[in-house]
């Protein structure tokens, strides 16, 4: 997996950009893949009856319906969060402690005249009559059950709307600033100000040129203080991994995607389907290259930004883990030093991702309006 | 696989925060920072140009000052120049007319004096005959009386005009 991701990125990079500080992004991002490839074997190698290091982990990064912050089973503090889901009968919705914590289908909740279980935090409708949920290991299907279309306040979801609060707390406070004074704001918001005009100056205005990217602005802004923010916030004890989630990461590349489509002009539509310049017979071939190319832009950014964050929450998790694997407390004196050093490298992680994010959808965006010089 | 499996509730969540966080930002945060920002941008971009022209005005200033001191510093010493010459064409004009001015009163003095004189001797010339002839009158009345009293007589009116 992580292999082919690399092959991406690396083909990506080269083939659009040489500038000292990508390649140093990139070596960073390679040795994180090869560190969480290395962390994810030994998580799967080691099956212990009393701690499954590879659950814990998947628990900490996946998504769920409840808050979990400490405890198990029914003495666990866990934020209720309210469980929104569209079925054959309409919308129901309830609070997520209503299942008690129970991730194994055992528990079931009736609502709408409905019966709804929570199968490793996938919430699954009982087919009608039915009274507990029959589930096929080997297939991994649901027999007398399916899933509605969930639109839960999850965990990610809570925390992707907390991320967007604060956001506008705090660049709504920026804004109200220049209202009041023409002067450089101070304190907190001056660093937000020097942020704003880093994403100008060192992302729009190279990548996409002083015509156009005004128009652009607001999404890179908005996208890399999101990512930013989420980011940091996920580095929290207990906190979500919102930029670790594929479903996000899905998203986020679309927009850039959208933004490509909408706004490339005639110029990028014929260096992707008749590439002038080039012998006849090999237009068509490098066609399909580039239309692949069209999206594999996207789905590398998305693929980056989930892969490198996961990673980073994978080895911090598997390094607290080995003290547990092992049963040793010894451990903790190599390990937990190492998953600080690994935390405050996250720190890093966190500006670099949302930095390359938002450099990249600027510079795909750069290529699809660009005005080509013809020769 | 789960970790890769996308979730629809959790995407359209994502589009639906994003799509809401970019317009809301948009409208009440980046437009304003960043018109703050570029406003800011130019009048300190302005600033500093117009602290430049400043900077050149003063300098074009100073020299022009220079300049016109430079300029003062020679008219003051040409009418320094023209007033000495004034003073000395003035003076010799002066000595000239007043030499031209002498002399001519010296000649009108000699034409009077010359005059005068001439006017005297004429006057002189005169007297002499009308006292000659007087005397002559005189000698003649007397003549035959005595010749001794004649003499006398001549003496004496001799001494008369010498008198005279």
């Amino acid at each position: 997996m992580h292999e082919i991701f690399e092959l991406i990125l690396s083909q990506q990079f080269m083939a659009t950009h040489k500038s000292s500080k990508i390649t140093v992004a990139l070596m960073l991002m390679l040795i994180l893949n090869s560190f969480s490839a290395f962390a994810q074997l030994d998580t799967e190698e080691v099956i212990d009856d009393s701690f499954n290091p590879t659950e814990m982990i998947m628990h900490h990064i996946s998504d769920s319906h409840g808050w979990h912050f400490l405890g198990e089973g029914e003495e666990s503090v866990t934020l209720p969060l309210p469980v929104i889901l569209w079925t054959d009968k309409g919308l129901t919705s309830f609070m997520s402690s209503e299942f008690h914590h129970d991730v194994e289908g055992e528990y079931v909740v009736e609502s709408n005249g409905q019966k709804f279980v929570n199968y490793h935090e996938k919430i699954y409708v009982l087919n009608e009559g039915e009274e507990a949920l029959e589930f096929d290991e080997e297939t991994h299907a649901a027999l007398n059950a399916n899933r509605p279309f969930d639109i839960s306040i999850t965990k990610n979801v809570a925390s992707m709307l907390i991320t967007a609060i604060l956001l506008v707390l705090m660049f709504l406070g920026l804004a109200k600033h220049y209202k009041k004074s023409k002067a450089a704001p101070k304190g907190f918001k001056n660093i937000l100000e020097t942020l704003v005009i880093f994403v100008r100056d060192e992302i729009a205005i190279p990548q996409i040129g002083e015509k156009k990217y005004l128009k652009f602005m607001p999404f890179l802004l908005t996208v890399f203080f999101f990512i930013w923010l989420s980011n940091l916030l996920g580095l929290l004890p207990g906190a979500a991994n919102v930029t670790g989630n594929i479903s996000v990461t899905i998203a986020l590349g679309l927009f850039t995607l959208v933004l490509i489509l909408v706004n490339a002009n005639k110029d990028y539509w014929q260096h992707v389907f008749w590439m002038p310049g080039i012998p006849t017979p090999v237009k068509p071939i490098l066609a399909v290259v580039e239309i692949l190319g069209v999206f594999t832009k996207p789905i590398a950014l998305m693929i980056r930004l989930f892969a490198n964050i996961t990673a980073g929450h994978i080895i911090i998790l598997s390094l607290i883990g080995l003290i547990f694997i092992l049963e040793t407390a010894g451990v903790a004196a190599i390990s937990v030093p190492f998953a600080l050093f690994i935390t405050v490298l996250e720190l890093l992680v966190a500006f670099l991702q949302a930095f390359i994010f938002t450099m990249l959808s600027a510079l795909f965006i750069g290529m699809a309006v660009q005005e080509h010089e013809h020769h | 696989m789960d970790l890769i499996t996308p979730e629809y509730g959790l995407f359209v969540w994502q589009v639906v925060v994003m799509i809401i966080l970019i317009f809301l930002l948009t409208k009440f945060a980046w437009k304003p920072v960043m018109k703050a920002v570029g406003e800011r941008e130019a009048s300190i971009n302005d600033a500093l140009v117009s602290a430049e022209k400043a900077k050149e005005e003063m300098a074009n200033l100073k020299a022009d000052n220079e300049k016109l001191l430079q300029q003062a510093r020679a008219e003051r010493d040409e009418m320094l120049k023209e007033a000495q010459q004034m003073k000395k064409t003035i003076i010799e004009e002066a000595t000239e007319d007043a030499n031209e001015k002498a002399e001519r009163i010296l000649d009108k003095a000699q034409i009077t004096i010359e005059s005068e004189k001439k006017q005297a001797l004429a006057e002189i010339k005169s007297q002499v005959a009308e006292l000659s002839v007087q005397i002559a009158e005189t000698v003649v009345k007397k003549q035959l009386d005595n010749k001794d009293e004649q003499m006398t007589l001549v003496n004496k009116m001799l001494d008369d005009v010498k008198l005279n």
